[in-house]
């Protein structure tokens, strides 16, 4: 695949990686070539991230051989990857936030038991770096003050600091916006040509497309296969990520809207540190149709959900449900406005959704407990609880079908129909919805996508947030587009991705600001 | 004048010396929770190190082994609590919850058995203590007023420890913020990933934290029993162990207001012994047993976020697991 | 992501994993007994005989295993809401001013059932109060409750020693205590229930309090396992964003939590007070509160673990005794380095031995389903 004059950057032979019963890495075969942009995509799961991580030096494979520029080399920690020049810019950023940028750059690097010379030999090199590859940024800056995109400057900076050769980017664009993630791939371009060699770890095939010049896919562990990116397809791609063709669209008539169930007018929200992440949103959700908010993660999409549930506090606006205004008397909470006939799927099962300590059972009343057909005067009615939980698992498919399993025993398939059912089967007016489908195997999408069109055929009014465009783009009847806040657009659920792609970056907020 | 000789003077030198085994403590904590260990078991270090202290002493007759006896057995009981907390990634609380009860059980159990006095370390003898030092020049300063009297009476006259109790926070402050060592420590203590991901071991840079805390615990050990006093008697921390993590609190983790809430909370123990019993003008009896409460009430208070905030440090309490 | 370790049987988790913890803990109390020159053997023979040999010493057994059960149960009702309360022990001691309180006033005019029950009730009410501030501290602000409790203790014994110096003490009386109880406020004692099996309990305390001790587990078990609120605890317990979401309402559940865990650290003193001192005096909870973090981690904080780890404290303090008695190298402080390594082993350490226990059940335990 390379060419035989010179060796690979990276070159992975056989590697083994198992996690108790999960085989996280079946064998896999991988070679980089020195100065290229290499992307490695695969479903959430698929063992991407696995990998990377024993490159990086934070996991031992179980067995197999990493070599870098055609040596086998040991790498037993991070520290051993560092020294064979790779560098990682983690998913979650492995930043001190209340130091500076210097200070992160430097650590583990500080060039001397004491600071003092170190940190003028950081500061000269640190400004080497900047003018090398144009990443300007204040050394002197405190890292939790500055916006996401400077702080994965940040991480990228600490990689060259310390000659790094080989740089790792762990799905960089999540939390980037269409611009910033622009503006990130110019500047792997600008380290492409300085000969850097590149590993792109992402799910989104648009930017593999864009960015890369070889792509490997990963399924289920194993490496499946090696393309050219200029001889592939998105089609491909997709198909090899999961096995089988995919179904880019969901089966579903056309909607038929009835009255305004879910009404929402001047919403604001604000977070803790009292930052406005919802900026006076105002929509209407029908009965019979699915309304799709688009956007970049951390847009205000999760905190508009939120506070929709009642779990956070709005500072101004109101929601009403089918008319009626909720937390009129000022008090606003999750039992009230489940009370009023809405339910939420909340965006992460794992924090919010679920207590995975507890058996099914258990979680099959959450946020009902108060309901007192599961209720004994301040008893639980365990007999009542447990035979509704059997009946849902029947229902809904879950498996093993054990109510009394520990919820953590479950995959992530059968957990988030835990929480699917439980929510639905309130038959609810309004369903929240966020990201239904993240960590989910294909079978259950199909499954949990079948089950949402559903509800809406039966007349229920849902709001739908993912950060998978595609997913707004299949089960949505009217989308949403939201930017920095505020719905800065409503294209028609025809409209070409693109043009969505355009809002979600807030293409003209930002023109208008210029 | 005559308030300022008798009263004064001797409060603030008390306060001092009731300050020291509060300032090595605090410090021993604010060593092991920037790096993200809670240390409830700064009591329990103190404790095993006055008796480490008290026994080397007897059996040496040199105060210098006592101190080494001290910091070697407070640095054990800190690897103890790295053990359960770092290594086997146990409750950092209940751990040291742990540490305090053997510490109460264990010195009283073998001091009866090796000097049979019910948990008493025989009495020593001066030259097996760290004993009073007297500063140059003070009989030449003594007549200045004000000065005078401060510096002969006040800063002269106490044992090294204190001196060397003074000198620790400048020097922690110096560690913690410019050395090598003092970065990761309060980064680590922050967000351990971070140090991970650079390559620098989580477990090992906590567990040399601990030891520095060890080490400070030993100092503050040797002080209670062969410094202060001339033996160890069961209990003898008595408590300073928490009133330490209450200043550490207090001061917010920074190295240079433990020093001030430390000197606080002495100067509180200074003036409930002088009150014992005494009428104040105006106020009348003061019940002693309140300016005793008087530093956990402040604690409290400033834990409510009423004057000021104490933040810890984020990653303070968890068990560093690395993330797949 | 799921638990770091594999799954275990139940019965391996709940009985055999805590049961290795405490050989291990009784092992090293062993290994001390051994380095100062007692023999283990012989010591265990003092204790065992010492607490249960004789119709007294198991009735002083089970009179301590009173106060540890109060203890224990108020440390675990915390755990069960992710709270440590680590401030039993001033709890306890305020608990015994509210105790006193209704004793004081009551015992020339009432016959003791009805005083005790007054008595508890206030020991439960003081003791709950006594945990309100750092319950509503950490509701509210924030602050941490494992320090705010600490310093309740200090406050706690603070106070008490100020009132019973200058406020309650006996006019005339040297030592800060009250006057003595009359037989109103007495409770009777329970060697009626143990001669018929030719036990005589001599001088033991053990008293009506045992009785109200074990309806207490009986209570917080269906608190806990089978109310809604007890629902609502471990749910916060175990995630409270998952709580959040469920409509659960943290500061009210925090708080009435800590109400409940202080109300029945609270109740201990009446085991204390009306039971065995007949008067108030300083330092009476002599540790109870702290022995009630031991007994709860040994009884992984289910009341049948509670009462079980309550007795073998009971065990512990009684033969403990005996054991200081006759062996000259021994002290009382035996007890306290045991609990202390009961602590180290079944709480920091509890899952040293884990890995190797799911290596050995690993064909038959870990084979449940998990995610591909």
């Amino acid at each position: 695949m390379t060419s035989p004059t010179t060796p690979p950057a990276i070159e992975l032979v056989g590697i083994d990686k198992r996690f108790g019963a999960v085989h996280a890495n079946k064998s896999i075969d991988l070679s980089i070539a020195r100065g290229t942009i290499h992307g490695i995509v695969g479903e959430n799961g698929a063992g991407k991230s696995t990998l990377m991580s024993i490159l990086y030096g934070f996991y031992q494979a179980d067995a197999g051989e990493i070599r870098v520029g055609g040596a086998p080399v040991a790498i037993t920690d991070s520290q051993a990857a560092i020294r064979a020049g790779i560098g990682m810019v983690h998913q979650h950023f492995m930043l001190v936030e209340n130091f500076t940028v210097l200070e992160n750059v430097m650590l583990g690097a500080e060039g001397g038991v004491l600071l003092r010379r170190g940190t003028a030999a950081a500061r000269a090199e640190l400004k080497r770096i900047e003018r090398e590859y144009g990443l300007d940024i204040d050394p002197d800056a405190v890292v939790e003050e500055l916006p996401v995109g400077l702080q994965q400057r940040v991480e990228i900076l600490k990689a060259l600091y310390r000659g790094a050769e080989i740089l790792i980017l762990d799905e960089p664009t999540g939390v980037l916006t269409p611009a910033e993630a622009d503006h990130l791939f110019k500047i792997l371009g600008q380290l492409r040509a300085q000969g850097k060699t590149i590993v792109l770890i992402t799910h989104k095939l648009r930017e593999i497309l864009a960015v890369t010049d070889n792509v490997s896919v990963m399924r289920r562990g194993e490496m499946v296969a090696t393309r050219k990116t200029a001889e592939t397809s998105a089609e491909e791609l997709a198909e090899l990520m999961v096995g089988r063709r995919v179904l880019l669209h969901v089966e579903k008539g056309p909607a038929h809207p009835g009255p305004v169930v879910l009404s929402v007018e001047k919403l604001t929200v604000r977070d803790a540190r009292g930052v406005t992440m919802v900026d006076g949103v105002s929509f209407d959700v029908r009965a019979g149709e699915i309304v799709g908010i688009a956007g970049v993660a951390g847009n205000g999409q999760s905190e508009l959900l939120e506070a929709i549930a009642g779990i956070r506090r709005p500072s101004a606006g109101t929601i009403r449900v089918n008319g009626e205004a909720l937390g009129a008397d000022g008090r606003l909470d999750p039992a009230r406005v489940r009370a009023s006939g809405l339910a939420h799927v909340p965006e992460d099962r794992h924090h919010m959704g679920l207590v995975l300590s507890f058996e099914e059972n258990e979680n099959a009343i959450l946020g009902y407990q108060t309901d007192p057909k599961y209720l004994k005067g301040p008893l639980l009615d365990i007999d009542a609880i447990r035979a509704d939980a059997r009946a849902k698992i029947e229902r809904y498919d879950i498996r093993p079908p054990d109510c009394r399993l520990r919820t953590a025993n479950f995959s992530g398939g059968n957990q988030q129909k835990i929480v699917l059912s439980r929510e639905i089967e309130r038959d609810p007016a309004v369903l929240l919805v966020g990201q239904p489908t993240r960590g989910v195997d294909i079978g259950a999408i199909e499954f949990i996508h079948k089950r949402l069109v559903a509800l809406r055929d039966a007349g229920k009014a849902i709001l739908l947030v993912s950060v998978e465009l595609d997913e707004i783009r299949s089960l949505a009847d009217r989308i949403l587009v939201m930017f920095a806040g505020r719905i800065v657009g409503t294209p028609p659920a025809d409209a070409d991705e693109q043009e969505i792609g355009l809002m979600m970056a807030g293409i003209e907020a930002r023109e208008a600001a210029e | 004048m005559d308030l300022f000789d008798t009263l004064l003077i001797p409060v603030l030198a008390s306060t001092l010396r009731l300050s020291v085994p509060l300032i090595f403590t605090a410090l021993a904590g604010l060593y092991a929770e920037r790096s993200g260990v809670f240390d409830i078991g700064l009591e329990g270090k103190m404790l095993f190190g006055a008796f480490a202290a008290a026994t080397a002493a007897a059996y040496t007759g040199s105060a210098w082994a006592g101190l080494g006896a001290a910091i070697l057995t407070s640095v054990l009981i800190s690897l103890l609590h790295g053990f359960a907390s770092i290594t086997q990634r146990g409750n950092q609380i209940i751990s040291g919850v742990a540490i305090n009860f053997i510490a109460s059980g264990l010195t009283v159990l073998l001091g009866n058995a090796w000097f049979g006095q019910g948990g008493r370390t025989p009495q020593l003898p001066n030259t097996a203590r760290f004993t009073e030092i007297t500063l140059p020049f003070v009989d030449q300063i003594r007549p200045i007023p004000v000065i005078g009297p401060i510096y002969a009476s006040v800063i002269s006259g106490h044992n090294l420890l204190v001196y060397l109790a003074l000198l620790a926070v400048p020097f922690t402050w110096w560690v913690l913020f410019r050395t090598r060592f003092g970065l990761r420590l309060r980064a680590v203590g922050e967000n351990p990933g971070a140090v991970d991901t650079a390559g620098v071991s989580v477990a090992w840079l906590r567990y040399r934290a601990l030891i520095c805390g060890g080490i400070l615990g030993g100092f503050a050990g040797t002080y209670l029993s062969i410094a202060q006093s001339a033996a160890f008697i069961r209990e003898m921390s008595a408590g300073k162990g928490y009133i330490a993590l209450a200043a550490l609190v207090f001061a917010k983790w920074k190295p240079v207001n433990v020093l001030g809430a430390c000197l606080l909370f002495g100067l509180l123990d200074a003036v409930s012994i002088q009150m014992q019993g005494k009428r104040l003008p105006v106020i009348g009896e003061v019940p002693v047993q309140f300016i005793q409460a008087l530093p956990y009430v402040l604690t409290v208070i400033l834990l409510a976020g009423f004057i000021g905030k104490a933040i810890p440090p984020k990653a303070g309490g968890v068990p560093y697991v690395k993330e797949r | 992501m799921s638990a770091p370790f594999g799954q275990l049987p139940r019965w391996v988790d709940y009985g055999l994993l805590p049961f290795i913890n405490l050989v291990v803990a009784f092992l090293v109390s062993g290994l001390v007994v051994l380095f100062i020159g007692a023999s283990p053997l012989e010591a265990i023979n003092y204790m065992v005989t010492g607490a249960l040999g004789s119709g007294e010493g198991l009735g002083f057994t089970l009179y301590y295993a009173t106060s540890f059960i109060f203890t224990g149960l108020s440390v675990a009702v915390a755990f069960h809401c992710g709270l440590f309360n680590i401030g039993g022990e001033g709890q306890v001691y305020v608990g015994g001013l509210g105790v006193a309180l209704v004793a004081l006033a009551l015992d020339r005019i009432m016959p003791w059932y009805v005083t005790a029950p007054l008595a508890a009730a206030a020991g439960f009410a003081f003791g709950a109060a006594w945990a309100l501030v750092p319950a509503w501290l950490q509701a509210k602000r924030g602050s941490h409750i494992v320090i705010t409790t600490i310093m309740f203790n200090f406050i706690a014994a603070s106070l008490m020693v100020y009132l019973l110096v200058n406020v309650m003490k006996q006019p005339g009386s040297m030592s800060p205590q009250t006057r003595l109880f009359e037989s109103g406020a007495l409770l009777p004692r329970l060697g009626f229930l143990f001669s018929p099996l030719g036990l005589d309990l001599g001088t033991a305390p053990l008293n009506v309090s045992f009785f109200l001790a074990l309806a207490s587990g009986f209570l917080v078990w269906v608190l806990v396992w089978r109310t809604r609120f007890g629902y609502e605890i471990r749910t916060i317990g175990a995630n409270p964003t998952a709580a959040a979401y469920a409509g659960i309402r943290y500061g009210r559940t925090v708080v009435i939590t800590m109400l409940i865990s202080g109300g029945l650290a609270g109740l201990m003193a009446l085991n204390v007070l009306l039971g065995d001192h007949g008067k108030l005096q300083i330092e009476f909870p002599s540790g109870a509160g702290f022995v009630g973090i031991a007994v709860a981690l040994m009884g992984r904080s289910h009341p049948v673990g509670i009462v079980l780890a309550a007795i073998l404290f009971g065990i512990l303090y009684q033969g403990g005794a005996e054991l200081a008695f006759w062996v000259p190298n021994i002290t009382r402080e035996m007890i306290v380095l045991i609990q202390g390594l009961v602590i180290l082993f079944a709480g920091a350490l509890e899952y040293m031995f884990r890995p190797a226990l799911v290596r050995l059940f690993a064909p038959r335990g870990a084979a449940v389903l998990r995610p591909a």
